[in-house]
């Protein structure tokens, strides 16, 4: 009856992309080997401090994904490169970004009740990462809107550099604030110490798993995005078909076809 | 013309339908004052608490009211096709930005300067150090509007812009009202050398939306 419902075309082959996968799997299954049972527990902060191991890469990958955001509405804003595929890369990228913002937190917000005994607290990098999450979460709000393609793309293009403008107002702003009342507790250069050995060995895997991940779950969710427009697009058509086809006043396929 | 006549036109025009309207004094300022009394009642006005916070408190409303003010900006151009006038009137979408702006600025000050007598009354707050909290206060004002008035536009041709505006409008002027509070605690403090950097963070903020709103005004005004 009609042509093939397309599978969407990636921003890779799916050869490429199944290669991230499963590179991504084996990276992962390689973080929970040497995370959970190769590293030593921490000294002081036991053994809640392997939730760093996957804490860490998710911060990371979030700050990766809004810089890409950031890039790929820069490029569709500028008219020489503008295109659909920047628009795209860019909503998939905040999407990521935004699930692991809320990762980030989660984790962090875990971590913190045993060693530092709240689940929150008021320390500028925790706030600012708060801010972010907030800020990128109105992005996909917006893009959830409703409107045709092109309109859609240049608004959420503009918002997100909105949004990029201000994370280093909010992040100074923010410091600033935190410093000038009060010392900074939580962060102090001593819990930070150095790491080394197989603690820093799985540190290093998880950001690159991590980074894997978001390779694969990119072209995942931009080859989504395509089909998402291939679909309304379709169903407009059918709707127009549906108009022509009844005639000017016939209410049933007016209500159908809207 | 130059940018800045047209600017004056629009502003005019929004100033003047303000002044017939009369939304800001019969409904935002009652807002405002009726917040201020909310504030009182949650917290509790003998132990001394809404004096010490009072910065937060005024703040936090004057953020509230520019919500009210940016949908009532934009409501105005959506009757009778107004949005089209305005874009085939030929002025300048960077003049129309400022335009709309600076009279937000001119309606949120009115309205901040009554909920100033407002918190001095009710809050028992004596202000110290005028000229750093009139600049904060003028600085802080400037970026809200610019950054409202840019998220009216960008919101302003979609049908749920009235819980869209608050949720893209709030995280980006957070550090507005983290500003303001600042350094209205120390002007109240009698510290205004405290108050300086912050007003001086106000001023960037204002400044770079300012820039912002004024490239991206024209091209989000065609499509809305």
């Amino acid at each position: 009856m009609s042509e093939p419902v397309s599978m969407g075309e990636g921003l890779m082959s799916p050869v490429v992309r199944r290669v991230f996968g499963v590179l991504a799997l084996f990276a992962l299954a390689a973080l929970v080997v040497v995370g959970l049972f190769v590293a030593p527990p921490d000294e002081v902060q036991g053994d809640a401090q392997r939730l760093m191991y996957i804490h860490v890469p998710a911060a990371w990958l979030a700050y990766l994904a809004f810089g890409v955001t950031a890039v790929s509405s820069a490029l569709y804003l500028w008219p020489r490169t503008r295109s659909f595929v920047w628009d795209r890369v860019a909503g998939a990228s905040a999407e990521l970004g935004v699930i692991f913002t809320g990762l980030t937190l989660l984790l962090g917000s875990m971590w913190g009740r045993p060693v530092w005994g709240v689940w929150w607290a008021w320390d500028a990098r925790l706030v600012t990462t708060a801010v972010l999450f907030f800020l990128y979460l109105g992005y996909l709000a917006l893009r959830r809107v409703p409107a045709a393609l092109d309109v859609r793309a240049k608004r959420c293009a503009i918002a997100a550099m909105i949004a990029f403008v201000d994370v280093p107002i909010v992040h100074f702003s923010v410091t600033w604030w935190r410093t000038l009342h009060q010392k900074a507790t939580v962060f102090n250069p001593d819990l930070n110490a150095e790491i080394h050995g197989t603690m820093a060995l799985a540190l290093w895997i998880g950001v690159l798993a991590f980074t894997l991940l978001y390779v694969y779950l990119l072209d995942l969710r931009y080859r989504l995005e395509v089909i998402e427009e291939d679909r309304e697009e379709r169903e407009l058509e059918a709707a127009i078909a549906d108009r022509v086809q009844g005639g000017m006043a016939s209410p049933e396929t007016v209500g159908v076809g809207s | 013309m130059s940018v800045f006549q047209e600017a004056a036109l629009v502003a005019g025009k929004d100033l003047r339908i303000e002044a017939r309207a009369r939304v800001i004094s019969q409904q935002i300022l009652p807002f405002g004052l009726i917040v201020l009394l909310l504030f009182a009642f949650a917290l509790d006005p003998d132990r001394g608490v809404l004096q010490r916070v009072a910065p937060g408190l005024f703040w936090i409303t004057v953020l509230l009211a520019s919500l009210l003010g940016v949908s009532r900006a934009f409501s105005v151009e959506a009757e009778n096709g107004a949005r089209d006038g305005l874009r085939l009137s030929g002025l300048d979408g960077s003049s129309i930005f400022l335009g709309k702006a600076v009279a937000l600025a001119v309606e949120l000050l009115v309205f901040e300067a009554l909920l100033t007598v407002g918190v001095v009354v009710l809050f028992d707050v004596r202000l110290a150090s005028l000229p750093a909290l009139v600049l904060g206060t003028i600085a802080a004002t400037v970026g809200l509007a610019a950054a409202g008035t840019l998220y009216g536009v960008l919101a302003a041709g979609i049908r749920a812009r009235e819980t869209l505006v608050p949720v893209l409008l709030l995280p980006i002027v957070a550090p507005v009202l983290l500003g303001a509070t600042r350094a209205w605690e120390a002007s109240i403090d009698g510290v205004p050398g405290d108050a300086w950097p912050w007003v001086a963070l106000l001023g960037i903020f204002a400044v770079l939306f300012v820039g912002i709103g004024m490239l991206a005004f024209g091209p989000l005004l065609e499509e809305s």
